[in-house]
């Protein structure tokens, strides 16, 4: 029986599923990290592949639309030598009623090694990964508001680039965290790697209740809640948030909560801002801002495919 | 028929008895509680020692799924399976398909019913037409086709002002009126009990206040119009607290709790079983406690199973998109006797939550063991351990959180109306 985070480890200790952070060890997350700097060098060489998962067939099923996670996912499996095949499944089998099942056990029947899911309600990646075989590895891609287990690695691995040690480190997280998935995996990583405080910043209607039960301090003044930070990490707010009863307009919201050069002056000087993208300009975060130096968010999707293959190949590495 | 049944323990907790007695049952009645009548020749001699018989279980809400929803589960699966569970008077909601509207519907559901063995079924009628909240039913008349109470189900009733007329019109004549205390609008596209675990899981929230606005709305409309009201399904201190007060100040205002809710927290959600979606949502351990002493205290009335049958599909799926419910009615008695034991009440007052509370609720006359009454009567053995797996449900639906896990007390046999309408060995 899988629970939320023990049974993503098998018996000795590999990782079995990469389903949330929540509840994976510290030298877990460090492992992988470690791997996808390993990795990070093989993007710049001539001939951008190595024979780890040759042999291997891969799935990225997506229930949800997704360019940039998909892209990168396959990217990172073919420097693998992987076999990869991307299925929108939204636009084919769903549509002709097709049970999120049915395509599942499909998919096994053609020898599927590893499934790469996104899906827009939460707990997705861990319902395929109580159904798949026990030879097939899941990674979740992004599970309604729940985790995004990669997204939140990658982001480690660019704070741990950029800033070393954890330890010492303010990070603040703004904007959207309600409907992030991407904030529930980051806080969880931070939070097992030890940084010095965790802060988020936002406005109430869009803040989960009891958020600060996962260890974080809360701001709705962006002012106070950036100064003194390290790391900035914005969230991006989705079009059909930006009006309604949640938020009374994209306007308002940039004022009290976008991230402007000003802002970010609050911050420590040596700050680095972060964007899982895509990036709404002039919403949440100002273009001065987004293309200036204290920016690193190209860099994160770089880094991306480093953490993409490192978690793939340890995945696969714990069966072969 | 007649039947003697020898040497069982009698609990009978409307009129607080317990003991080793007979039991002897002719046409339908109870003709004597200990020595036979004179004369009296049983057909049929049942062995009791060692066994509990008590009064049959009274189920305030259980799905039987017709009309409309036969592809879930069929009259004969479900009052097969509320027989298993020692359930001989059970209420259903007005949630089929057409809703139970009319008096002719109503009147069909009565009549097929009454040709299958199994319980006394007790059809509530829908408070609006279709249940869509606008324009309140022929109530006189589904009375008298057999509706014992009108509910609107779990549809919502966002309009106050039907509520208060429906109120009204009820009052007028004394119809009960059973009402789900959520507020439709503050409960919108929620999944989960709004609190730490489902923000860490991402999933959206109910929150409490969607139970006590809507209790504090129905408390000021029984106070104005008079109504009788049955609050189903409670779900949180908060508004076991309301739902005191009320009582305290005399209000005709009555109250259940699903067997599902006296066991389970939202502390199991990490593991996004789709079995776990339930309506009401499973909210924390301080929801919980406080029920369970509601139930213990009287504040709560009864205890019902929630029945609702669902085919595998609806379950197969992430928990936020599957359809909320559970099987339960075959877990009534066990999960009832586990909660009286782990909040250490009587095995009396476990059964009263089951039978003679409820009875009193619908204002029918069962629920209680008396010479010249109803034979309705369920045996069990209250030691006997049985683990729930889909086989051993006689449901169509077999969808519970409870899967998997093994309870104790299990029905032997389930008498209706003097017939052994269940038997297990």
């Amino acid at each position: 029986m899988l629970d939320h985070a023990g049974g993503q480890i098998d018996g000795d200790g590999r990782l079995r599923h990469l389903l949330t952070l929540q509840g994976l060890p510290r030298e877990t997350l460090l492992a992988v990290l470690d791997t996808a700097a390993s990795f990070v060098s093989i993007g710049e060489r001539e001939v951008k592949k190595v024979p780890l998962l040759r042999g291997k067939t891969i799935f990225n099923l997506f229930f949800e639309p997704s360019t940039r996670t998909r892209t990168t996912f396959e990217i990172a499996a073919k420097r693998l030598s992987a076999d990869v095949i991307s299925l929108n499944v939204q636009s084919s089998s769903q549509s002709k009623g097709e049970t999120m099942l049915d395509t599942v056990q499909n998919l096994e029947a053609m020898n599927a090694d590893m499934f790469v899911v996104r899906h827009a309600a939460s707990g997705a990646a861990h319902f395929i990964a109580r159904h798949v075989r026990s030879h097939i590895s899941v990674v979740n891609a992004g599970d309604g508001r729940h985790a995004h287990p990669t997204q939140g690695l990658l982001d480690m691995f660019t704070i741990r680039h950029f800033k070393g040690d954890f330890a010492p480190l303010r990070v603040a997280i703004v904007g959207d965290v309600l409907h992030s998935r991407v904030a529930r995996s980051e806080i969880h990583a931070l939070r097992t790697l030890g940084v010095r405080e965790i802060r988020v910043v936002a406005p109430k209607t869009l803040l989960p209740s009891g958020i600060e039960e996962l260890g974080v301090r809360v701001f709705h003044d962006m002012t106070e809640g950036l100064r003194g930070v390290d790391v900035v990490m914005m969230l991006r707010l989705q079009n059909e948030r930006m009006k309604g009863s949640l938020l009374p307009s994209a306007g308002e919201y940039f004022k009290n909560y976008g991230l402007t050069a000003a802002k970010l002056a609050l911050a420590a000087p040596d700050a680095i801002v972060m964007h899982p993208g895509p990036m709404n300009r002039g919403v949440e975060i100002d273009s001065a801002v987004a293309d200036g130096p204290q920016a690193v968010i190209l860099p994160q999707v770089t880094f991306g495919i480093a953490v993409r293959m490192a978690v793939m190949s340890m995945l696969a590495g714990g069966q072969s | 028929m007649k039947i003697s049944l020898l040497g069982g323990r009698v609990v009978d907790p409307a009129n607080g008895f317990d003991g080793v007695v007979d039991i002897h049952i002719a046409a339908g009645r109870v003709a004597a509680i200990g020595s036979a009548p004179q004369g009296f020749q049983a057909n049929r001699r049942i062995e009791a020692t060692g066994l509990v018989i008590c009064p049959g279980l009274v189920d305030l809400a259980a799905r039987l799924r017709e009309p409309g929803l036969e592809h879930r589960a069929t009259l004969e699966s479900e009052m097969h399976a509320a027989a298993a569970g020692g359930v001989t008077t059970l209420a259903c909601p007005p949630d089929t398909d057409p809703p139970l509207d009319e008096p002719g519907l109503v009147e069909m559901l009565k009549f097929r019913a009454r040709n299958l063995p199994g319980p006394r079924v007790f059809p509530v009628g829908a408070l609006t037409t279709g249940l869509h909240g606008e324009t309140i039913t022929e109530m006189s008349e589904l009375t008298e086709a057999g509706c014992v109470a009108f509910s609107h189900a779990d549809a919502p009733l966002a309009d106050t002002q039907v509520l208060l007329r429906a109120l009204q019109y009820a009052a007028t004549f004394g119809h009960p009126v059973w009402l789900r205390p959520q507020d439709s609008c503050l409960a919108r596209g929620g999944i989960a009990h709004e609190g730490a675990v489902a923000g860490a899981l991402g999933l959206v929230g109910v929150p409490v206040v969607a139970e006590t606005v809507a209790i504090a709305t129905i408390i000021q409309l029984v106070r104005l119009t008079g109504a009788r009201v049955h609050l189903c399904r409670m779900s949180s201190a908060a508004g076991v607290e309301l739902l005191r007060a009320a009582r305290n100040e005399g209000l005709p205002i009555t109250a259940d709790v699903a067997a599902h809710h006296l066991h389970l927290t939202d502390a199991e959600l990490p593991r996004f079983d789709a079995q776990l979606r339930l309506v009401p949502p499973l909210r924390s351990e301080a929801d919980r406690a406080a029920l369970s002493a509601a139930v213990a205290d009287g504040t709560i009335d009864a205890v019902c199973s929630d029945h609702a049958p669902l085919d595998d599909e609806v379950k197969e799926v992430p928990f936020g998109e599957a359809e909320p419910g559970a099987s339960g009615i075959e877990l009534l008695l066990p999960l009832t006797l586990a909660w009286a034991e782990r909040a250490g009440v009587s095995l009396a007052m476990a059964l009263a939550t089951i039978s003679s509370r409820p009875a009193a609720v619908l204002g029918l006359p069962y629920g209680h063991i008396v010479e010249g009454g109803p034979a309705d009567l369920c045996v069990f053995d209250p030691r006997a351990q049985w683990t729930v797996r889909r086989e051993a449900l006689f449901s169509q639906g077999r969808n519970t959180p409870f899967l998997g896990q093994t309870l104790t007390g299990q029905v032997r046999y389930t008498i209706i109306d003097g017939h052994v309408d269940f038997e297990r060995h």
